[in-house]
Formats: C-alpha cells, structure tokens, sequence
C-alpha cells in the first residue's frame, strides 16, 4: 500500500535512473536506458497518483528534516502535499511518463541516445522535487536542476553552433531570472525569518490587512520573486530564450518547453501567493507583464513559418495568460489554465515531433496536405489545437473562461479586451498551422511522409483524451470543484460565471478560425496582401520585436566590451601600476649601482692600488731562493746579537 | 779523567755551527745543505751535553734534550729527503736555486 | 603518537623529503611514490586526527606547546580548530591528489618533489601555527619552494611570474611582520600566543594601524583588488599541480588569516574596517568576472575566476554574523576543491594539446566525452549550481551580506550571472560546435586522470547535498568567534 512517506521515492526513482544512465547508459545499456527511465517515471506515477488522489479528497501531508542551520533557524527539508502540490504531482507524472514513452519512439537510433534519457531522468527528479518542496531553497535548488536539464537537452546536439548558442542563451537568461528570485526569498527571510511554504502561510495569513509586518520589504520579496517567473516561464522581457530553446529534441521542448518547466514559474507565483496577496501593489506589475507577455508572444506567432516557432509562441502567449491571472489573484483560474495547458501544448509538441519525424522538414511551407498520410497525428494535433484554441467543451475552453472572467469580474476591462485579442490571434494563428500543414496541396514534393510508429501515437492519443476531459473538474459540469479545492488553501477572489464572458470567448477562437480558413484554404492570395498591406507590423512580428537584437547589441556586446576594458585596465594600469614600481626601482637601483661603482668601490679601487704599488716594492725580496732567506734570518740574528752587546 | 773546559767545548761547538752555516747559505745542492743543518743541530747538542755537565744540578736533563733533539733532527732529515726525492721527481733538480716557486 | 599528531601531520612531509634526497637522482619512479606515500600518509594522518578532533568545542584542541626561544618568549605552539581543521583537510587532500598529478613533470623530479613536500610542510604549519613568530615563519617558509616550484617548472615567462609572487608576497608579509612585532610589544607580558594575545585590550588607534598591517599581509594572498595581478601570471605559468595548490590552499591562508588572527585581535578595527572590507569584496567579485569574460587563455580566465569567487569569502568575511562566516569558510573549503578540479582539467588538456587558448577548441565533446562529462561538472560547480557545494557557499554568503547590506548582495549577484556567463562561454567554446580538425588525434582523460578528479567530484556533490556534514565542524568556532567580535 503506498503511504504519504514513500512519497521520497518519487523523486529519488527518476535520480537512480539518470545516475545509472550517465554511467552505465552508453556502454552497457543502450536502447534499455529509455525503459529504464519509463519504469522509474512509471513507478513515481504509481507512487504519486494514489497520494494525489487522497489530497484530492482532503487529506495533507508533510514531511521534514533539518538540512542547515541559517543562524540559529533550522532550514528544513522535506515536501509539502497540498492542494496545490498535487495537482502539479498528478500533471507532471502523467504528462511526463507519456512524454517519456513518445521519446522512446522518437529518440530511436540517435548516437547519444541513453544520455538523452539520462538528463531526461535527471529532469523528472528536479521537477517532481519541485512540485513536492515545503521551502524555496529546496525549491530553487530543484528550479536550477531543472534550468540544468533545460540547458544540456536544448543543446543535446550540439554540434550545431545554433543548438550551443541556444544552450547558452537559455540558461543565461533565465539565470538573470534567477538571480532576482535568490534575492527575493533572501529578502523574504529577512521579513519574516523562515523559508517554509507552510510557515510562510500561516505567518502571512495572520496578518492581511495589519501593519505588523514590513511590507515595503515584503512588496520587494514579492517583485524579485516574481522576476523568477519572468525567466522561467518566459515573460516579457526574458521571453528571448524560449523559442531559441526549440534547437532541443522535440519531446524534450513538450516536457521542458512547454508542460512542465516553463509552468514552473507560474507554480511560484502561485507557491507565493499569500504573499502576493498581500502586498497588492506588485499585482498589477504582475498582470501588466502577463498580458503584454500574452498579446507580444501571439502577434509574433502570427507569422512564423517554423513549426516548433509557432508553437513556441504560443506557449509564451499561454504563459501570459497564466500570469495574467495570478496578477487578477485568479488562483485558481491560473493554475487550471496551467494543468490544461500542459496536456494540450504537450500533445501539440508531440504531434509537432511526429510531423517532423514523419517528414524530416520544420518549415510549414514545405508542408501542406498532410491530413491522409499522418491521420493519427493531424487527427490528435486538431483536437490540441481547439482546445487551445478555446472552442468547449474541450479544456482550454474552460480555463481560458476563467481567466477572462478574473479580467472581466474584477472590472479590468483593458486587460480583458487584450485577452480577448489574444485569444483570437491564438485561434487564427493554431489555424493557420494547421491548415498550411495537414490541409490543401503538399508544397514540396521531395518531401515524403509517413505515420509514426505506435510507439508515438499512442502517448499522442492518451494526451488527446486528457486534452478533453481535463477541462471537467473546473467547469460548471462539476460545480467549479478545482477552483474550490484550490481555495482551501489561500482564499482569493472568486467571481460569478458571466453569459457574455463565454459568448466573448467563443464568438472570438471561432472567427480566429473562419479566418484562417479563408485566407490559408480558399483565398490564399490574402495572406501576402496584408503582409503587404501592413509592412511595418508585418516586420514587427517577423522580427520578433527586434528583441534578439536589442539585447545583443545593448547587453551582450557591452559586458564583453566591458570586460575587454576591466581586462585592458588590469594588464595595463593595475599590472602596469605593479610594473612601474618595479620598473621604478629598477632605475633607484641603477642609480644605487652608479653611487657604487664610482664612489664607495672608487675608494676600495684606490686603497687596492696603493697597496699594489707598495707590494711591487717589497715583492722584490720574495725570491724564491730559500738560501737568501736563510741568510736574512742569520743577518737579522746577527743585528739582534750587536744590538744586544751594545746594551750591556 | 782530565777535564776538558768548558770554553773549549763551546769554541768547538761554534766552529761547528759556523761550519753548518756555511754550508747551508753556499751549498747549491739541497742534500747539501740538509747535512749542514744537521751539522748546526750537532752543534747545539755539543752545547746541551756541556752546559748540562758543567752549571746543572742534574746532568741528566741536558741528555734527555739531546736526544730529543737527535729524534727530531733524524724525522726532520726523513722528510727533508723524502721533499727532496719528490722534487726530483718533478723538476728533475735538487739545486736549490733552480727551485724558486715561491718567488714573486 | 597520538599526543604529537599534529607535529606529525606538519613533520612527516619533511621526512619525506629528506628521505627524498637519499634517493639517487635517476630512480624517478621511487622518487614519485616516495613522494605520493608521505602524502597518502599525511592524509592518513589528517583522518586520525579527524578522529580525535571534538566538532562540539569551540576552543583549540589537540595543542601542543614547547618553548623555542625562551628568551623572546617564542613557543612552538600548535592547535587546531573549526576554522583550520578543514583547512588542512583540504590541504591534505588537495597536495596528495596535486602530487598524483605531477605526471606532466618531465625533469629534475627529485629537486621537484623535494621542494613539493616542503611547500606541504609550510602549508600544514601555516594553518596549525597558533604562536605568530611561528606562523610568520612558516608563512615565509611556504614561499621558497612555491618560488622555484614556479621559476624552474613554469611555462615561458616562469621567472618574470615567480618573481613577481615571491616579491608581492613577501612584500604583504613583512607588513605583517611590522604587524605581528607591534602586538608583541604592545602585550604585556610580551608574548606571540594567540590564546593569551586574544582578548586584550588594545586601542583602536592601535587596533586600525596593526590591522591594516595585517590587511596588506593577508590582501596578497587573498588576493583582494588591486593586490591581485601576480595571481594570474602565476597560475599560467605554473605547471599544473602547482596551480592547484596555489588556488586550492594557498589563497585560503589569506582568508585564513582574516579569521585566525585579524578578527580576533582587532575586534573593533574589525568592524572600523567592514565597509571597506565589503567594498573590496564586491570590487572583487564583479571585477574578475568581467575580467574572467574577457580571457581567451584558458588558464588565465579560471586564474581570474579564482579572484571573484575568493571576494565571495571576503563578502562572507564583511558581512560579520553567522551566515555569512559560515559561508566563507564553506566556500574556503568548495573552492579548493572545484578550482582545483578546474585547473587539473586545464592540465589535462593542455598535456594533449600543448595550447590553452580556448578560441582554438570546440566540438571536444564529442571527441572527448568523458572529459567533457567532468568539464562541464566543474564548471557547474563553479558557477553555482544547486546541490554542488559551490551553491551552500554562495547562498550563506548572500544570506548573511543580505542582513549587513542589500545594496553590497544585489551588486554581488552580479558576479553569479558572470560566473555563469565566462564557465558556459568556456563550456561552448571548448565542448561544443563543431570539431576542429587539429584536435581530432586527442585522445579521452585516463583513469589516473580521472583518480585526481573524483575525490573532488564527490566532496563537491556530498557537500552540496548536505552541508551539515562539513559545516558541523566550523559552526561552534566560529559562533565563538563572532563572540569575541561582539556582535
């Protein structure tokens, strides 16, 4: 029987995987190395569901050791199973495990194949690490394993400068992210001197409304925190990384890059939400950034020709939307919009992989038609695409509903009408993926496509049924149960459903859809008219805002530049600095050395030479004859013996 | 037994040691003048032997000098003429003119 | 033994090199084991030591006392607590895997290894030495053999880097040698003791000068912004074991001196000078990040990182509470040992390729993947990754600056996004891309290659995942420490 304790295992399983892996993977393994991180992944799901399931029902767990003294604080370690936490168990092992089975398939006969199952393992342990954490190092050290496996899977082949490059960016970025996040729960610390989940909330909730606790600092907290989940689930103005991040194996950009990781962020914030609801000045901050994250991310997919692009796009866009409600204090709507998302952007990554495997291409325009060839794939990928695209009674519908009725209820209205232009662009952008990929004439002729193997249909499959039915606990159908569930934990704002909200939504994904069908199926002369017509946005939204080439040109190019003048500086005027002393006293020396050799050895000299005069005098009786010696001994004898008579 | 004075023991004695003298500062030949010297250490124990009998209390001191002095004299002639057979050796000479190495 | 082990653990390497010189000059391989025998039994000796050491008592332990020079009151007094004890662990571990990988010495090993194992006695001393004429002494001591240890194994500008070191080194030290003779006639009675030196009431005036004395003494070493130009000729030039020892311990003995004799003598110059301290700690960190970012020398940029992370001690040393001492020490110990891995990795490559300059690599990775495996761990640990022992370091310092000064720990953040930017830079340039062809004859890192690595990769990692475990040692000296500070 599985108890709450054995719910170490469910990181730990992932671990054995990935260290077996990395050692024994490439010798002795080989193709074994994918069973063995389905296995552990499976085990973790076994373990984890029946614990998610008790939650689920109203139970709660935790666990925990001292790990390090902060001081005279004990740090704790251990999990946390809330409502929250299981609700982010239940998705990622799920999602993960099929994920996991997909890239059996997919990853076959690749050179480094186990070592892709190794990070892939390591990967799932940070997560689910992640998910389970009762405290924000615990927490962090899990996000930054995980910014790890993002970073060595996106540059797993990395014999492409592109995939390096991207490797590099990705880390780097969300490390910026990062930083702020260090800062934040340091500066948290420092406020109320614990970082435990559970602490924190019980601490906070005593206090909403009183001024016992220094809220500037916790406003602070807050913000840096929250710069956490601009890198990772890159928000406006870190998104930059995300869509580079696509140069990685395409089950790895649905687990990573869309399911799991880059939700993370919004599990932060969600993490932190007694927090955030206490100092509401950082939540509109928090919902400005969302939705400028939502609307820039769609416009851009507008346009993009690269499959896993648009895709990529799209899940940044979704992203904001999260986000979005997190700042409208939708608690729930944002981490419902979370879970759906993760089954629908996953299946559409997948099937996205499959499209690729089955034609070797990612442009769109060298695709088209591929309905007949790949009905599994377009059947499954269609399916993904209207619930994003928010059409019920599919999941993405009734998350999308939420948010906008977070926007809508709490009365701001601009942001709802941005979301709402969002969600169109979104339909007509989904749309005009697909009807370029799977409908009309097949553009390229030298491409030749077939159905995946089973192996990939089937995780395609199941993600669909998610897809579906995940929508159900939080729609009307089961009274908005997931919402409520949610609300047990920290309480936040829940609005009435609104008649005019639903109609918005669906009157809006539905003629983003007409559109696209008109201009990608019947009129396909449209599309370059208006990018004719609209040059300026057109470029806009080709180029990415230009971003890539802002920071390049305004951050990157001045740190090196900077660190090319520090270095300059060091080896010219501090080394220089340490050199001229040298060479100072060099020339001291030198003049010490003349004073020497003139003056104080001059004398010596002199002295020397008297003495040599004087010795060729007297060297003249040196000769060497021992005989004459012998005779100026007797001579000196005889003058001691005169001198001698003559004083007495 | 007759007694011999003791001032013609020591003109005798002096007439030996000029002799020794003598050859010592003229004689070319190094064993030459390593016979002189013994001829001047003779002379001394021709002085010891006769002060002793004729002024000491006890004779027998100036004997053990001499005797002293003939030990010495007979090393001091070993290693006079072992230098001697090893300057040969070297410079082929045992003129003492001819071997000036400690001259300026 | 047992009563004397501490003179054992600092006089067996003597013995050692002495028993080296009777060694006829053509036996290199005796010679070597030797040499890796007195190290292995040093660090033998260090483990029993382990044994008997108490991690609860704050105070010294296993003292041993004699008297020297009677007649300036001069003892040979040794001790060991939470704030050495780790320091000659690490410097039992990091000489005898520095000794394992002097393979890339290639002539004059008897004179090499002889001088070797007196550069291990001085380090040993240093970290024991409680008596400070002593430690003065040792203190010089450690510098001839570094001296000939760069000036006849170096690279190409071997004599200009030694003599650099030698003389900025033996500059500082004889300010501290003003230093430690101003304290000794201030006491009454005169003495060198450290235990009978702390506590007495000095001056502030007093206190300031002497520190400052003290300061310039340790700055070298450490070495902190503007004293730190030798360090990064001395690392390039340096054969590689060398560098390790150079990094892995003897920058430690500045910070070492910081908290062995600056803090504890001179409480109140102590907290006079933490500002400043602060602000050269961050000068340090920012700076030699940029610097590291700008190296295309592969040495010189982990010479560099070297100067940034050593401010992360310093930062730890300003902030004056608990966290932030305890992160200096830890990140005293975890720098030891992930430079050090970093500089054995240069070497590694660097036997193969005879080239450091890192613009010319790229695409080893797949030429070379287990060197690339360990590569790429170190420079993880470098820069900070979670559950590596590089993370808890940096952490309790930025904890404990965070509560002296949020302005000094937010520039200091800085330094974390740089370290992440020149290690994965270095990464992609030598790893990554595409192969080189000149490069496509190396040959993957050896087994011998990898014994010099793995010790270190496991104190990294078992460090990293619990920290407690090292920690337990340092806390109550320390915690004592910040006593005598009054804070």
């Amino acid at each position: 029987m599985v108890t709450a304790n054995h719910l170490i295992w469910v990181p730990v399983l992932p671990f054995i995987a990935f260290v077996v892996n990395i050692f024994f993977g490439a010798r002795f393994l080989k193709e074994r190395a994918a069973w063995l991180s389905v296995a552990t992944s499976t085990v973790a799901c076994v373990i984890a569901l029946p614990i998610c399931w008790a939650v689920f029902r109203g139970a709660h767990f935790a666990n925990d050791f001292t790990w390090l003294m902060l001081g005279t604080t004990p740090l704790k370690f251990g999990y946390l199973m809330d409502p929250l936490s299981a609700t982010l168990l239940f998705m990622v092992t799920i999602v993960g495990t099929l994920i996991q089975v997909y890239a059996t398939g997919y990853m076959h006969g690749d050179p480094r194949f186990s070592r892709f199952f190794a990070y892939v393992s390591l990967f799932m342990s940070a997560m689910l690490t992640l998910v389970i954490s009762n405290n924000y190092l615990l927490f962090f050290m899990a996000w930054e394993i995980m910014g790890l496996c993002s970073y060595l899977l996106i540059g797993f082949y990395f014999e492409k400068d592109s995939a390096a490059n991207a490797s590099k960016k990705a880390f780097l970025t969300t490390r910026v992210g990062d930083i702020g996040f260090l800062l934040g729960f340091l500066t948290l610390f420092t406020a109320i001197g614990t970082l435990d989940f559970a602490q924190m909330n019980t601490l906070l909730a005593g206090h909403v409304g009183h001024t016992a606790l220094n809220t500037g600092l916790l406003s602070m907290a807050a913000l840096f925190i929250f710069c956490g989940t601009i890198g990772k689930s890159a928000q406006f103005p870190l998104h930059v990384w995300l869509p580079d991040a696509m140069e990685g194996p395409t089950p790895v950009s649905a687990l990573i890059h869309a399911a799991t990781m880059v939700a993370a962020g919004v599990f932060l914030v969600a993490r932190s939400f007694s927090l955030f609801m206490l100092v509401p000045n950082v939540l509109p901050i928090v919902t400005a950034i969302g939705t400028i994250t939502a609307f820039m991310a769609a416009f851009i997919a507008l346009t993009q020709n690269d499959i896993k692009r648009v895709l990529a796009y799209s899940t940044i866009s979704q992203l904001g939307y999260m986000v979005t409600a997190m700042g409208l204090s939708g608690l729930g709507a944002g981490t419902f919009h979370l879970i759906t998302h993760a089954f629908f952007k996953a299946l559409l990554f997948l099937g996205a992989g499959s499209v690729i495997h089955g034609t070797h291409v990612q442009d769109i325009r060298e695709m088209g038609g591929l309905f007949k060839k790949m009905p599994h794939t377009a059947v499954t990928f269609i399916i993904a695409s209207l619930a994003l695209a928010g059409i019920p009674p599919l999941s993405g519908f009734w998350s999308k509903d939420e948010i906008l009725l977070s926007a809508f209820g709490s009365g701001n209205y601009l942001v709802f009408g941005v979301l709402l232009l969002t969600a169109f662009m979104t339909a007509f952008y989904m749309f005009r993926l697909i009807f370029l990929t799977f409908f009309g004439q097949a553009r390229n002729h030298d491409v030749h496509a077939h159905e995946s193997p089973a192996l990939m249909t089937l995780p395609l499959w199941c993600l669909a049924v998610g897809s579906v039915v995940i929508g159900i606990p939080g729609s009307p159908f089961m009274h908005h149960w997931f919402q409520k569930f949610m609300a047990e934990m920290v309480h936040y704002p829940e609005y009435e459903p609104s008649a005019v909200v639903m109609a918005c939504s669906i009157a809006v994904a539905v003629l983003g859809i007409t559109l696209a069908f008109v201009m990608y199926l019947k009129k396909t002369t449209w599309a370059p008219a208006v990018a004719k017509k609209f040059p300026s946005f057109y470029r806009l939204s080709f180029n990415k805002f230009y971003f890539d080439e802002f920071y390049v040109t305004y951050l990157i190019k001045p740190f090196h530049a900077l660190g090319r003048l520090l270095f300059g500086f060091d080896a010219n005027v501090v080394d220089g600095g340490v050199n001229g002393t040298a060479s100072v006293t060099m020339f001291l020396s030198g003049v010490k050395q003349w004073i020497d050799t003139y003056i104080v050895d001059g004398f010596m000299n002199f002295l020397g030479t008297a003495v040599y005069f004087l010795n060729s005098v007297t060297k003249r009786f040196q000769t060497g004859v021992v005989q004459n010696y012998l005779l100026l001994a007797f001579l000196g004898f005889l003058v001691f013996i005169i001198l001698e008579l003559k004083l007495t | 037994m007759i007694a011999i004075p003791l001032q013609h023991i020591l003109i005798f004695s002096l007439l030996l040691f000029a002799i020794g003298l003598y050859g010592a500062l003229v004689r070319r030949n190094i064993i030459g003048i390593l016979i002189s010297i013994e001829l001047m250490v003779n002379a001394s124990n021709i002085n010891l032997i006769a002060f002793s009998k004729y002024t000491s209390l006890s004779p027998e001191t100036g004997q053990i000098f001499a005797l002293f002095v003939i030990a010495l004299a007979a090393t001091a002639a070993a290693v006079g003429l072992a230098i001697v057979l090893a300057l040969y050796r070297i410079r082929k000479t045992v003129q003492a003119d001819e071997v000036h190495l400690l001259k300026w | 033994m047992t009563s004397h082990i501490l003179s054992w653990i600092i006089f067996t390497p003597l013995i050692g090199a002495f028993t080296i010189l009777f060694v006829p000059k053509s036996s290199a391989p005796l010679i070597k084991w030797i040499a890796l025998a007195t190290t292995a039994v040093v660090l033998g000796l260090v483990c029993h030591a382990l044994t008997l050491f108490q991690p609860g008592l704050s105070g010294f332990q296993m003292m041993e006392r004699t008297s020297w020079i009677p007649q300036f009151n001069v003892q040979y007094l040794l001790g060991t607590d939470g704030i050495s004890f780790p320091m000659v662990g690490l410097t039992a571990i990091i000489s005898l895997l520095a000794c394992l990988a002097s393979g890339s010495i290639k002539e004059r090993h008897k004179e090499y290894f002889f001088l070797y194992l007196l550069l291990e006695t001085g380090m040993m001393a240093s970290f024991l030495a409680l008596d400070l004429f002593l430690f003065y002494v040792v203190w010089e001591v450690v510098l001839v053999p570094m001296y000939f240890l760069i000036g006849i194994w170096g690279g190409p500008r071997r004599e200009y880097a030694a003599i650099k070191f030698f003389l900025f080194t033996l500059a500082g030290g004889l300010f501290m040698l003003l230093g430690i003779l101003s304290v000794y006639f201030a006491a009454t009675p005169h003495t060198f003791d450290i235990t009978q030196l702390v506590g007495m009431p000095r001056s502030l005036i007093f206190q300031q000068v002497v520190f400052m004395a003290f300061f310039l003494g340790f700055a070298v070493k450490v070495p902190i912004f503007p004293f730190h130009t030798w360090l990064p000729d001395a690392h390039v030039e340096a054969p590689t074991p060398i560098s390790v020892i150079l990094a892995g311990i003897l920058l430690k003995m500045g910070t070492y001196g910081f908290f062995r004799f600056s803090y504890p003598l001179f409480p109140e110059a102590t907290h006079w000078f933490q500002p400043t301290m602060a602000t050269l700690a961050i000068i340090g960190i920012v700076y030699g990040g940029f610097v590291a970012l700008a190296q295309t020398d592969f040495k010189k940029m982990v010479a560099y990182s070297s100067v940034s992370h050593m401010g992360f001690v310093l930062l730890g040393l300003a902030a004056l509470n608990a966290n932030g001492f305890r992160g200096a020490m830890l990140q005293m110990f975890t720098h030891g040992t992930i430079t050090g891995g970093l500089f054995l990795l240069v070497g590694v490559l660097y036997d193969r390729s005879h080239s450091r300059d890192m613009n010319g690599f790229g695409g080893l990775g797949a030429k070379m993947p287990g060197y690339a495996g360990i590569l790429t761990f170190f420079a993880l640990a470098s820069l900070g990754l979670p559950a590596l022992s590089g993370f808890v370091s940096e952490f309790l310092v930025l904890l404990g600056s965070y509560q002296y000064s949020k302005l000094a720990t937010g520039l200091s953040t800085l330094g974390i996004i740089l370290a992440a930017a020149y290690l994965l830079y270095m990464v992609q340039r030598v790893l990554l891309g595409k192969l080189n062809p000149k490069w496509a004859s190396l040959t993957d890192i050896k087994f011998v290659e990898i014994l010099t690595l793995a010790p270190l990769m496991v104190l990294i990692v078992v460090i990293g995942v619990y920290p407690s475990m090292i920690l337990n040692y340092m806390i109550p000296t320390l915690d004592a420490l910040l006593k005598t500070l009054k804070v």
